[in-house]
């Protein structure tokens, strides 16, 4: 049992739920998706991607992607958030609302990638 | 060599990992708790907290020590609370990072890949012919010198770092690409550049014996194009690098234990010889003349062993005498076993009537102390003296024996006869056949070019890379070319240049000392030697069309056609 693999696959995995319990509701409704929850999702995906960091195999590189691009579209949800809050003054209408949600579901297709190539990675030892 | 840069990158990367998260998360409890407590308006009243973004923005400031205090009302003691646990906990953190990185940058590993991988970039860049020497101690930085005064780039390993950083020190005139490595490692060579194609030579110059084979075994099978020249202090080895063909072996020993020999056959070549093997630009050594008659040998080892056999060649065995400290059966020899440094011993091998001695024992002081002795119970003793660290040389100097073998010159002068002027150790031995007779006239006729200073060696090769003006002439058969032309000077062709033609090699004969009327041939190999300004113009002359036709016709023309049309 290696500490290091489950942490490892406890963050990835924490990553990716966090975003889809960021993601799911109705992509229009404001009150159906909490700051709070993404601002967990954006914490808990930026130490996955610092723990991919330094591994040198092809599937370490593909990890490390991923993550990169999930980072990527949880602050441009972030950003577009707070954009449309405190700068243009417009309060989360639905079209804000659809965007933010919409990129956010775009860092949890990457998180899901990430997992898939966690689960390859661990069928692939058997032990 | 992507693969260094990479694990350079990875290495940095994987260390940063701990204090990355430990940012993190500091920052994002920060965010959190200021988000949570609540603020007060201006009035003092208990408002909601602060945004997200303003939590964000808050915290960036603070935890780079900025500091704006920007947001528009003052803050509630709840949060004053946060803010201050806040304050320590990022400043910790930031310093936890920073910490990390420079203990990262100090890494020894760290900063041998890095130098590795400058190391390589700067060989791969070269474009000039180049040699790779293995080890700059006293030899090697001797070699280094020299070589840069020629003007001949070359690459630097060693398995010490002192003498690598005394190299950053020196005064050179190009780039030196140095690595603290073993050249034994065959990896380490390829990456000097053994497979490059401007590499010329390498020379395995380290202290020890085992590690100079292992060099030179390593260059003739991963390369065997490139010559190689070993320095070898004991004869085991030597056969040795000989028996797979190390192109030049330097023993110091034998090589001085020879011209030692020399010097007392034929005092005028040996002077000779010296002049042409020492450092260029030096002042001329003065002519020493080693008597023939009973001479004593103080210490059997190497150097010991090289002197007794030429005197035996020379048919002086009954007249040697041989004192060492350890018992041997030196073939017959008459020997005394002693450390030969108290006066006893030397009386006894019968130093009244002897005409020199040489102290050959691997240790300075021994030999001073022979030496000190010697002298004072012979004051006409012929003293030749073994030196074996240059840092001694005061004490040597302040001794004045009539000779004085320096181990390290020696082996970096032979080195860089061979490796200068390869075809120079072939008119050495051409010199050591001729008689007296021959060597003082060629001293004679060198001495108004040498100017009190040793004169510079170089070879010419006729061919279209190296000479086209001269191979382009000699294409016209009608029109014939002799050494002459390469003797006059292209500024005024009244003007013989201050050199000497020693040697012209011709498809395998050689012609020592070519008359100026000697015709030249395509593919002529001639070594010269003069002063540096001479070198200089007879290159242009062979090299450049116009210069060369002054010289043969004294018309000056600029080679235009028009030119040509016009003066017919």
């Amino acid at each position: 049992m290696n500490l290091e693999k489950v942490v490892f696959g406890f963050f990835i995995v924490l990553a990716a739920t966090l975003n889809f319990g960021f993601f799911i509701g109705d992509i229009d409704r404001p009150e159906l998706h909490h700051i709070y929850e993404l601002f967990a999702a954006i914490v808990v995906n930026l130490i996955a991607t610092t723990l991919k960091f330094g591994d040198r195999t092809q599937i370490g590189a593909i990890h490390l992607a991923t993550s990169l691009v999930a980072d990527l579209q949880l602050i441009a949800a972030a950003v577009t958030w707070g954009f449309a809050v405190h700068v243009m003054h417009l309060g989360m209408t639905p079209e804000i609302t659809a965007s933010v949600v919409s990129l956010s579901g775009g860092a949890l297709f990457a998180n899901v990638v990430s997992v898939i190539f966690l689960i390859a990675e661990t069928l692939m030892m058997r032990r | 060599m992507s693969a260094v840069n990479d694990s350079v990158l990875f290495l940095v990367l994987r260390r940063m990992r701990a204090p990355l998260i430990v940012m993190i998360l500091i920052y994002a409890v920060s965010i959190l708790g200021l988000v949570l407590i609540p603020a007060v308006d201006a009035g003092g009243a208990p408002t909601a907290p602060m945004s997200f973004f303003d939590a964000f923005y808050f915290v960036s400031y603070t935890a780079s020590t900025i500091g704006f205090g920007e947001i528009p009302n003052a803050f509630s003691y709840g949060q004053r609370f946060w803010v201050t646990a806040c304050i320590y906990l990022t400043v910790i953190g930031w310093t936890y990072s920073i910490l990390s990185i420079l203990n990262l940058l100090k890494d020894d590993g760290l900063q041998r890949a890095l130098a590795t991988g400058r190391f390589y970039r700067k060989v791969k860049n070269l474009s000039e012919p180049f040699c790779i020497i293995c080890g700059v101690g006293e030899t090697g930085s001797l070699i280094c010198t020299t070589l840069d005064q020629v003007q001949m780039r070359f690459v630097v390993l060693d398995t010490r770092p002192e003498p690598l950083q005394e190299l950053e020190l020196g005064d050179y005139l190009a780039d030196v690409p140095a690595l603290n490595a073993d050249a034994q490692i065959p990896g380490i060579l390829l990456l000097a550049g053994l497979r490059h194609s401007h590499c010329k030579a390498v020379l395995a110059v380290t202290n020890s014996d085992e590690a100079n084979l292992a060099i030179a075994m390593n260059v003739r099978l991963l390369n065997p194009g490139i010559p190689v020249i070993a320095r070898a202090e004991h004869a085991a080895t030597a056969a040795n690098m000989d028996s797979f063909g190390t192109n030049f072996v330097v023993d110091p020993y034998a090589l001085y234990a020879r011209r030692l020999a020399l010097a007392m056959r034929s005092p005028p070549s040996y002077q000779l010889v010296e002049w042409l093997t020492r450092v260029p630009g030096t002042p001329i050594p003065e002519l020493h003349k080693p008597p023939t008659g009973k001479w004593i040998v103080c210490g059997y080892g190497h150097f010991g062993r090289a002197i007794v056999q030429h005197l035996d060649t020379m048919g002086l065995h009954d007249d040697v005498r041989i004192i060492d400290p350890r018992p041997t059966n030196p073939d017959d020899h008459l020997s005394i076993v002693s450390a030969g440094t108290e006066a006893s011993p030397l009386i006894d091998a019968g130093i009244k009537n002897a005409v020199g001695l040489v102290a050959a024992s691997d240790n300075d002081i021994n030999n001073l102390s022979i030496a000190i002795t010697a002298r004072e119970l012979n004051p006409d003793l012929f003293i030749v003296m073994r030196q074996s660290s240059s840092a001694n040389s005061m004490l040597f100097e302040a001794f004045d024996a009539n000779l004085t073998m320096i181990t390290t010159q020696t082996v970096a002068h032979a080195c860089l006869s061979y490796l200068t002027t390869p075809m120079l150790s072939r008119f050495i031995r051409e010199i050591e056949k001729q008689p007296a007779a021959w060597a003082e006239s060629l001293i004679k006729a060198l001495t108004p070019i040498c100017a009190g200073c040793v004169p510079f060696v170089w070879t010419t090769r006729i061919n279209r890379v190296k000479t086209p003006a001269l191979a382009q002439a000699l294409h016209n058969v009608d029109c014939p070319v002799s050494v002459a032309a390469l003797m006059t000077s292209n500024r005024d062709r009244r003007e013989s240049l201050k050199l000497l033609p020693l040697m012209l090699e011709r498809a395998g004969q050689i012609i020592l000392r070519p008359a100026p009327d000697l015709p030249l041939h395509n593919g002529d190999k001639i070594i010269w030697t003069g002063t540096r300004e001479a070198w200089n113009e007879q290159k242009l002359t062979a090299s450049y069309g116009n210069a060369l036709n002054y010289v043969l016709t004294g018309k000056s023309s600029t080679g235009s056609w028009l030119g040509k049309y016009l003066n017919g």
